[in-house]
């Protein structure tokens, strides 16, 4: 800070008025109060997942652990189901973005190109998508029409462009300085070599905000393992097994046997409390390390689709 | 004679340009790798967004799985009648409309506060700090969301925690257990995951206002409410009217996750929406037909809301969707 500036905010300071001063503290109070309503489940969690199973039962744990262990993330880590489940979900993740990046990003440029004869066509059958969709039952009935019922690729094919982000990337696309694609023509680039030579890496803030979204999206899915795969335990999802285990309360479907695990003999220091706290950690750790470092990204791509989220 | 008068014709037919399908074609070959980058995508689209509509024959038909299209009886408007005077369908469709509804007046304002209060911080670094934060519950999944939300409100959560402490109530509440409550619930879940989110649009309206107008109130005398009453809401007056529009023509789209996560045998009648009932006819109970009829009934409504909202929202010439 510079001189200048801190003389400058003595000034203002000076300047404040009371009435200034209780907004002051009355506003840094209210986002302060936002702040910990957002953050204390999560650290409570947190701190739940590294406390003692039975302990936790007694209570009272609240921001740091009582009984500090490891036991409850080793048994999430070796229970065979999970380490699979979390594999599937990297898996749908990464290829999923991918795809859909890349995919979107094709028909987006070719729908940025003005002299595209089928640019009105293509632009207005991927619009339509958003004013309705087929539902839930003749959906299903598609998928086990397509044979993708029980497979992994009910998780990618139906997902590979999302008309949001065909839109973002296009505007985006749309506002690259048109002389660089030009020159590129006029030195015999052909298209394809003009969308991966100098069109993709040109996109790369849009494209990093799209694949944000979609790997959250894909790693944040759950209904579709339900729907389409609940019978398949080896195409489960982390969300999906989750999911299951807050539903435990009400005595579904259970994969996890704690009464089993805790027979075994190796267990018995957990609890269905302390598994879903763990898990929880653990589904939602990737995405919070992730999302911070795109935001300068996603904010402004928010901006561009902001119409529609 | 011949060859020369063809040589000079065919220029100008070139010139000229050939017109219709014929120019087309020429166009479609000279541009095939456009054509080749985007037509496969398209038959991907109507594969998958555009044949399932096919399926909504399923509601005018007696649906039995197992038969072909040719063998299913037709029952035209059977189920459609059933529904409207299906007291569950009405109850769920006044729930979808009520949570819609908390949805959008909910999340509107407390974005909007937020943005203001957020406008009004000078610290930037405490700005930033508290933006980051409050988007992170956007980026987790409804499951967590929810697991977060039944712990919360827990017998045993921090709510019941505070209320005792404080000595407002005098034993716990399940608060999970009242269905009345569940709107409430419902619309604190959504103000708690999405309101940091929401703010983007409001805060890059409020960054391009221009400056010079706040001298000027300044200069009048405004303080810091009227400056913000006078200036910061006026100048996203457009963006929160477009907004609302937009957000009107999705009315019964109120959301599938929250309420399937959140609701359980005490509080369904208050938390089962379209979505919903649509899943619970037709995946649990297998009526095919009647289940197609209340999701063509909810696209159908939704495809006029958001046909005349887009259209009204553009007319305000606010937004360019495409």
């Amino acid at each position: 800070m510079t001189k200048g500036r801190i003389q400058k905010l003595k000034k203002r300071v000076r300047r404040m008025s009371p009435g200034d001063w209780i907004f002051e503290i009355v506003n840094y109070t209210l986002l302060i109060l936002l702040v910990v309503v957002t953050l204390y489940p999560m650290v409570n969690t947190l701190a739940v997942s590294l406390n003692d199973a039975t302990d936790s039962l007694r209570g009272g744990i609240y921001l740091w652990p009582r009984k500090w262990t490891f036991e409850n993330y080793k048994f999430v880590f070796q229970e065979a189901n999970i380490i699979n489940a979390a594999f599937i979900s990297v898996l749908r993740t990464v290829i999923g973005t991918v795809l859909t990046v890349f995919c979107s990003a094709m028909v987006a440029y070719t729908i940025s190109r003005p002299e595209y004869v089928l640019r009105r066509f293509v632009t207005v059958v991927f619009i339509l998508t958003m004013y309705f969709n087929g539902g839930l039952i003749p959906t299903y009935l598609l998928m086990r029409n397509l044979g993708l019922i029980g497979t992994f690729g009910v998780y990618i094919w139906p997902n590979i462009i999302g008309v949001f982000n065909l839109i973002v990337i296009r505007t985006f696309i749309e506002n690259l300085p048109s002389s660089l694609m030009e020159s590129a023509k006029i030195d015999g680039a052909g298209e394809f070599r003009t969308f991966f030579n100098i069109v993709l890496p040109l996109c790369t803030p849009v494209l990093a905000t799209v694949a944000l979204f979609t790997g959250v999206w894909q790693w944040n899915s759950w209904f579709d393992v339900f729907l389409y795969n609940s019978s398949k335990g080896h195409l489960s999802t982390l969300q999906y097994e989750l999911q299951k285990v807050l539903a435990f309360s009400n005595a579904s479907i259970q994969r996890i046997d704690f009464q089993a695990a805790a027979a075994q003999g190796g267990f018995q220091k957990v609890t269905p409390y302390a598994i879903r706290a763990t898990m929880m950690i653990v589904v939602s750790v990737p995405v919070i390390i992730v999302y911070p470092f795109l935001q300068k990204y996603f904010v402004k791509g928010m901006l561009v689709g902001g119409v529609k989220e | 004679m011949d060859n020369n008068l063809t040589l000079t014709k065919v220029p100008v037919a070139v010139k000229q340009k050939p017109k219709g399908i014929k120019r087309f074609f020429k166009l479609l070959v000279q541009q095939r790798a456009l054509v080749l980058m985007s037509v496969p995508f398209v038959i991907w689209l109507f594969i998958f967004k555009y044949l399932p509509i096919w399926g909504w024959t399923i509601a005018f038909q007696d649906y039995k799985p197992g038969r072909s299209f040719w063998e299913q009886q037709w029952v035209g408007f059977e189920h459609f009648k059933f529904l409207f005077g299906n007291d569950r369908f009405l109850l769920v469709l006044r729930n979808t409309i009520v949570m819609s509804l908390i949805n959008l007046v909910l999340g509107f304002t407390t974005a909007i506060t937020l943005a203001l209060l957020l406008n009004e911080v000078r610290n930037l670094t405490f700005k930033r700090v508290v933006q980051t934060i409050s988007y992170m519950p956007h980026f987790l999944s409804w499951v967590v969301a929810a697991g977060i939300i039944q712990t919360t409100l827990a017998l045993d959560g921090i709510v019941n925690d505070l209320l005792m402490r404080l000595g407002l109530i005098k034993e716990e509440i399940l608060f999970m257990g009242k269905g009345e409550w569940f709107w409430g619930i419902y619309g604190a879940s959504i103000v708690w995951k999405d309101v940091g989110w929401n703010t983007i649009v409001y805060l890059a309206a409020i960054a391009v206002i221009d400056p010079g107008l706040y001298e000027a109130a300044e200069i009048d005398g405004a303080g810091r409410f009227r400056k913000m009453w006078h200036v910061t809401l006026p100048g996203i007056r457009n963006v929160i009217i477009v907004l609302l529009i937009m957000n009107i023509g999705y009315l019964l789209e109120s959301g599938f996750e929250p309420q399937y996560l959140l609701g359980n045998g005490m509080n369904i009648d208050y938390s089962e929406n379209l979505d919903i009932f649509v899943l619970n006819y037709g995946i649990k109970q297998y009526n095919y037909s009647l289940s197609v009829a209340a999701s063509i009934f909810k696209t159908v409504v939704s495809f006029v809301l958001i046909f005349a909202a887009n259209n009204i929202a553009k007319r305000l010439g606010e937004v360019r969707l495409y």
